[in-house]
């Protein structure tokens, strides 16, 4: 099996991410061209961000809605210089606060999209708590999390992703931290959407973004990507024609999770099966289960543990194994309609004009007049 | 019986009992009577930064000083007249602060053996002859309290908890005050819970009729109204002033305010207040550290809301990064600073003025920030849409430095007109800006001639999309540039545009009533109060002295380095140990004199007389005598 047939996601459209964001008008089309800006595209030669933008590029007229209404923040590092070449509203802030940031947009104004482009430096490690609590607020916005497990910009020390022992600039004996996992972060963190892609599966990657776009609340995208100076082939495993087929483990919404050689029937000898043990999930030969102990992939359950367990298939090593694609899609009451929501009520049918409303505030309580 | 009536001129009570005794409300109460009445007033409330410490203990009192009087005051009183307290720790924290002669009026039910120990007493200071040079009164305030609401069946535990409305009511009766808004507060305050209302009610009367029979008080003093400007006032907390200054400061300039804040002491009152006021569009945004209360202003104010960010020194602190992204974005936004005891933790609700420099420089690179600072608790909504207006106007961060003693301590305001604020306009680009017809382009860095002040596109606006950051800004076109040249121009040019606010600022106003004096007092900030009374003192006595007052402290009005040498002496006090001195002395090259407290209080006008006055003896080459040559006016 290889992931371009991961890119139906199975996913019905819930109520989208966009609505309330003004559209192009009839008969009016957007090329990629229309979103890429003047500036000159700064990255190392063959770094995994230029695949991400080129996808993006062609993939936001797809959304048919006014340029003018999408807002790209990003925070620091590598990743975060692609505000700079989207023809889009945009700012480059600083480490780790882009959520933040983005919070402040989306909640001001239903009529912008709004996406945040990090690292695994960025939202993981200065920006964790932003990261976080952007999820658990579930404010509308869609986080591209560019996890190269390395730091690039500050030139090749370890991340917050990097495996244990990994000898960099600043390990030279090895790493003795622990790595987060971005996924089970996230859903550990509430988070009402989670998904997976590659860097270099254009139509995976695709795929993805329109459910991101299309979900409504913060939907956190991991997108493992090369970094080939730091980190060079750290996803081999899952880009390598003759591997990928056994390292990817595809998320289909409805479907059985199956992987690796295909078997006569086309779908993959391994599978997924709940760990009766431990409450986790296993791989196992899927002609060694009863076809109906093999998990089915339900990303809209209300209850992560599922998600969770499947998310704990990833290496955190070099790469031979991960789960790839939609983890979870549930909805949930957005912070920022809600808060909207509570403006809208507390202003009620009032059609007194501002000022007339500040002069009774302000002449409220116990007052005394000296004539 | 009747009792005598003795006229003042003023009056300093201080209420002091246990942080659970209800001094705060009960000080409230008194003052909201004071302003009813219509003297004019201000106020101090001490209290501890924890919530219930330790019942009974020094650490745990907590007090209310109010200063009415029937002409206008400056300050909340250097020395009380009259304390009221409620156990012995109360009467052992506050004795220290008594003038010999002042009234104490102690509730005796808590002055136990156990209560004394835990304040530190050996003996009981009411036995004996310690305290033969006050007037106390020694009164069962909790007795008499349960057994007045007896009726009401409360346990005694409720019951006793409302003897700080039998003192009120005693001492309103004591200085005249009219107690319907406090009985009506009550009934409102306790609406759902009829036992504790009536028994408060209850309580409070039966305080005012206990002065009334019993024969402890012979005398019943009157303080008469203060004359003021015509108007309709109220009693303003400076939080509550700010968060009404917020308000406006949305509704003149027609933008939504969006506030992104963490909780801290003594700002949240802000953050309270404002979540109030949604029907105006205002967001409140309670976030999960002050860098992402900062940061989603700063998004909010991009997306064109009028972006608020409030906190004390330890937020600013954790903010500095993001506030230097608004300087390079160069987007409007608010920094409302209300000053504590610091470094560090330091004193969560003492006052301080010690965040200055911190506003000034306490950001990487040159990175120059507005500042402005509220002289007074009304003065903080003037203040609020000063701020709005400079940092709306010049696309801007703005830093407001308000203080602990401004935001809980409270004063008559007079309520303005509408039509008497500023109309604030935001402006907003709509078009492109740079070359002409089919070749025009945005250029989010093209900047007003007038004010440097660069174009605010809001996302939305088709044409102009456009992006920024924190990265160096080409000149003009806002591309990332890294060129030397360009850098020292856009570095000057930050700081041009900031500098270029003073040509908006009114001269400074000087009040130097013969135009004789040799020396000038000048502060910023809370000291206001104190230094104009000591100020008047030394007038009083006869002497010259000239007082300004700073609302700006960056840029300085273009005409301070011209005001300061006009003088022979310049006194700056201050809440620090010469902030505003340090700055004034590299800019102008003037050698002023430093007075400096950081006890954590306002300064004392008493104090600041005999400075004043002993820089007038310098100058002046005389001898200085503080006794006034006319009524003396405190």
């Amino acid at each position: 099996m290889t992931t371009d047939s991961t890119t139906d996601l199975g996913l019905p459209g819930l109520r989208s991410g966009t609505e309330g964001v003004p559209t192009i008008d009839a008969g009016e089309t957007q090329t990629g061209k229309d979103f890429t800006s003047d500036q000159e595209v700064r990255w190392c030669p063959g770094c995994g961000d230029y695949a991400v933008l080129k996808a993006v590029q062609s993939f936001l007229p797809d959304l048919g809605l006014r340029r003018e209404n999408i807002v790209f923040v990003s925070g620091i590092g590598c990743s975060s210089r692609f505000p700079y070449y989207l023809d889009t509203y945009g700012m480059h802030s600083i480490h780790g606060r882009a959520p933040s940031i983005a919070t402040g947009i989306a909640t001001a104004r239903e009529d912008l999209s709004v996406w945040v482009v990090t690292g695994d430096g960025d939202a993981l490690s200065i920006g964790g708590n932003h990261l976080i609590h952007a999820l658990r607020r579930n404010v509308n916005m869609t986080i591209l999390l560019f996890n190269n497990r390395i730091y690039g910009l500050t030139k090749g020390q370890y991340s917050p992703t990097s495996e244990p022992g990994k000898v960099t600039k600043s390990t030279p004996m090895g790493s003795v931290d622990h790595p987060f996992n971005p996924v089970s972060l996230a859903l550990g963190a509430e988070a009402s959407f989670v998904a997976r892609t590659i860097d270099s599966d254009r139509k995976h990657l695709t795929a993805v973004l329109a459910a991101a776009a299309a979900h409504r609340g913060t939907s956190l995208v991991e997108i493992y990507q090369n970094c080939p100076i730091f980190n060079d082939g750290a996803f081999d495993a899952i880009k390598n024609p003759n591997t990928k087929a056994d390292a990817i483990i595809p998320l289909v919404h409805g479907e059985q999770i199956r992987f690796g050689a295909p078997l006569e029937s086309g779908l993959g000898s391994k599978a997924l099966v709940r760990d009766t043990n431990g409450g986790g999930v296993l791989v196992v030969e899927a002609a060694d289960v009863d076809d109906a102990d093999i998990l089915v992939h339900d990303a809209h359950h209300d209850d992560p543990s599922t998600a969770f367990a499947i998310s704990r298939l990833t290496d955190s090593g070099y790469l031979n194994q991960s789960p790839i694609g939609i983890f979870r899609q549930v909805e949930r009451a957005t912070y920022d309609d809600q808060a909207r929501a509570q403006l809208t009520t507390a202003r009620g049918d009032s059609e007194d004009d501002p000022q007339a409303r500040l002069s009774a505030l302000i002449g409220g309580g116990d007052t005394w007049t000296v004539v | 019986m009747t009792k005598q009536v003795k006229q003042l001129d003023r009056v300093i009570i201080r209420f002091a009992g246990d942080s659970g005794d209800g001094m705060q409300l009960t000080g409230d109460r008194f003052t909201q009577e004071s302003a009813v009445f219509g003297n004019d007033l201000v106020t101090l409330p001490n209290f501890p930064a924890e919530i219930r410490a330790p019942q009974g203990t020094l650490p745990g009192v907590s007090s209310f000083q109010v200063h009415f009087a029937d002409h206008d005051i400056l300050t909340a009183g250097d020395a009380p007249d009259v304390l009221v307290a409620m156990n012995p720790a109360a009467l052992r924290a506050n004795l220290g602060d008594l003038p010999v002669g002042a009234t104490i009026i102690v509730d005796t039910h808590d002055f136990t053996a156990r209560n004394l120990a835990k304040a530190g007493y050996d003996a009981n200071p009411l036995d004996g002859d310690g305290l033969a040079e006050f007037a106390v009164h020694q009164i069962d305030l909790t007795g008499m309290t349960v057994a007045a609401v007896k009726e009401f069946g409360l346990s005694r535990k409720d019951a006793a908890r409302a003897k700080n409305m039998f003192a009120l009511g005693l001492l309103s009766w004591m200085y005249g005050r009219p107690t319907e808004s406090t009985i009506s507060f009550l009934e409102r305050r306790f609406a759902r819970v009829p036992d504790i209302r009536d028994a408060n009610v209850t309580a409070f009367k039966a305080g005012w009729n206990f002065g009334e029979t019993t024969e402890t008080f012979i005398v019943r003093y009157e303080v008469k109204p203060a004359p003021m400007a015509a108007g309709t006032y109220r009693n303003i907390t400076g939080n509550l002033a700010l968060a009404y200054g917020l308000v406006a400061g949305g509704v003149q300039s027609g933008l939504q305010v969006f506030l992104g804040s963490y909780p801290i002491t003594p700002a949240s009152d802000i953050l309270h207040e404002l979540s109030k006021h949604k029907s105006f569009g205002v967001t409140t945004f309670q976030a999960e550290d002050e860098i992402a209360g900062v940061g989603a202003a700063i998004g909010a104010s991009f997306a064109g809301h009028l972006g608020v960010t409030t906190t004390s020194g330890p937020g600013i602190a954790l903010k500095s990064e993001a506030i230097g992204l608004a300087v390079m974005t160069e987007l409007p936004l608010l920094v409302i600073d209300v000053q504590r005891g610091g470094p560090s933790t330091g004193l969560p609700t003492k006052t301080e003025q010690a965040d200055l420099l911190q506003a000034m420089f306490g950001r990487n690179g040159e990175a120059p920030v507005p500042i402005v600072a509220p002289q007074s608790p009304g003065d903080c909504f003037d203040a609020a849409l000063e701020a709005a207006r400079i940092a709306i106007t010049y696309r801007t961060p703005v830093m407001l430095l308000s203080d602990g003693y401004l935001a809980n301590g409270s004063e008559p305001w007079r309520i303005p007109e509408v039509s008497e604020m500023p109309v604030i306009d935001p402006d907003f680009a709509t078009t492109r800006n740079h070359g002409d017809g089919d070749d025009a382009e945005f250029w989010p860095y093209e900047r007003d001639a007038e004010t440097l002040a660069r174009p605010w596109a809001i996302p939305g606006t088709p044409g102009l999309e456009h992006r920024i950051g924190g990265l160096e800004k080409g000149d003009g076109h806002g591309n990332i540039s890294y060129d030397p040249a360009n850098h020292d121009f856009m570095v000057r040019t930050r700081q041009a545009k900031v500098d270029r606010i003073a040509d908006s600022l009114p001269p400074l106003e000087v009040d130097d009533p013969d135009g004789a004096a040799k020396v000038l007092v000048l502060g910023w900030g809370s000291t206001y109060g104190p230094i104009g009374a000591g100020v008047r003192r030394v007038r009083k006595a006869g002497y010259q002295v000239a007082q300004a007052h700073l609302r700006h402290l960056n840029p300085f009005p273009k005409d301070l380095g011209e005001v300061l040498a006009r003088y022979d002496k310049v006194l700056v006090p201050e809440m620090n140990l010469g902030q505003l001195s340090l700055l004034l002395r590299a800019k102008y090259l003037v050698d002023v004199v430093g007075y400096n407290e950081v006890r954590g209080l306002p300064l004392k006008a008493a104090v600041l007389a005999d400075v004043i006055g002993g820089l007038v003896a310098e100058a002046e080459g005389i001898e200085v005598d503080l006794t006034p040559v006319e009524k003396e006016i405190r």
